[in-house]
């Protein structure tokens, strides 16, 4: 069974249960939304003090606190023990290309060691990507209202036309970077 | 205390199916963007098949919340398109770069990557300099 769940689990499985994961949280009277959690975060360091949009009873939505808590801990269950050190099956293609960059560990790691490396997060550049980078996770998951599971699977799925703009967006700027961006930086 | 396991134990669900699908690693969320291969297409394609499936019968049903019995939230978004497509392309721009959306962010810091606090505090910022910023913003 262990060994079962420690392969690379399909799309036609991950999907579904992430499906499954919306039914749960709606049916439960929530809602289905990651982003959320860094305004909660926001408003119990006190920005409410600051920002009405921070200012909000945010202990109501520690529902949503105890699920990001539960995917770390899902996350460090995942990799201590479910997983098989197979390699990754990515395009050939994608391995072939990210290697010239210099990203030797394409499809043998989960994340790359030249960003997340112990050793490589604090070169000047790297650090200017993770952290340019994260602010505008936060910045335009916020300003448009959900990230992939707000727009992408819960608004998709109830059919709003905003989240499907959201969604064009999120490969507008996805892509420009991946191809226009990421070239000169890897 | 049930509620408190309900919604942990359906992170950790999610956490796991996250990792396990690889949806958390930069290097598919790189390859998801060179449209070289279906994998996320696949997940998130199949994800939201059934997410309209389930929404569906969850309206036409006028199901009560499992927990207090309450009526459902499906919270409708705003009409406008400008928060959209500006907000949905500066994320866009971040998930490229980190390859990783909010989910996968805490999901990786279980999973052991430290270095990924730096992009969650920095999302932390963005998130507060939105929140200080939004009155100026076209919505």
């Amino acid at each position: 069974m262990i060994a079962f769940l420690s392969q690379e689990w399909p799309w036609y499985i991950s999907g579904p249960l992430i499906a499954i994961v919306l039914l749960m949280l709606l049916w439960t009277g929530k809602t289905f939304g990651m982003s959320s959690n860094l305004r909660t975060l926001c408003s119990a360091l006190g920005a409410g003090r600051q920002h009405s949009f921070f200012d909000f009873d945010w202990k109501n939505q520690r529902w949503n606190l105890l699920v990001i808590l539960g995917a770390t801990v899902g996350g460090f269950l995942a990799a201590q023990y479910l997983t098989d050190g197979a390699p990754m099956s990515l395009n050939p293609k994608t391995i072939a290309q990210l290697q010239a960059f210099g990203i030797e560990d394409a499809g043998t790691a989960f994340l790359p060691d030249a960003l997340f490396g112990m050793e490589h997060w604090t070169d000047p550049k790297i650090l200017g990507m993770l952290v340019f980078g994260g602010f505008f996770v936060g910045f335009g998951t916020r300003y448009a209202g959900g990230c992939t599971s707000g727009h992408a699977i819960t608004g998709l799925s109830n059919l709003q036309r905003g989240s499907l703009i959201a969604v064009i967006g999120f490969f507008i700027g996805g892509l420009f970077v991946n191809h226009f961006i990421l070239p000169f930086l890897l | 205390m049930i509620r408190t396991i309900v919604f942990f134990g359906i992170g950790i669900f999610f956490g796991i199916t996250l990792f396990k699908s690889e949806a958390a690693s930069w290097f598919r969320i790189y390859e998801m963007f060179q449209f070289q291969s279906f994998h996320m297409y696949g997940i998130i394609g199949s994800a939201l098949l059934f997410g309209m499936l389930f929404t569906f019968l969850l309206k036409r049903s006028n199901a009560k919340s499992l927990l207090d019995g309450k009526p459902l939230v499906i919270p409708d978004k705003d009409k406008s398109w400008k928060r959209y497509l500006y907000g949905g392309t500066l994320f866009g721009i971040g998930w490229a770069l980190t390859g990783a959306c909010p989910g996968p962010l805490f999901v990786l810091l279980g999973a052991g990557f430290i270095p990924v606090l730096v992009v969650i505090a920095a999302a932390l910022i963005g998130t507060y300099a939105y929140g200080a910023l939004r009155s100026k913003l076209p919505h």
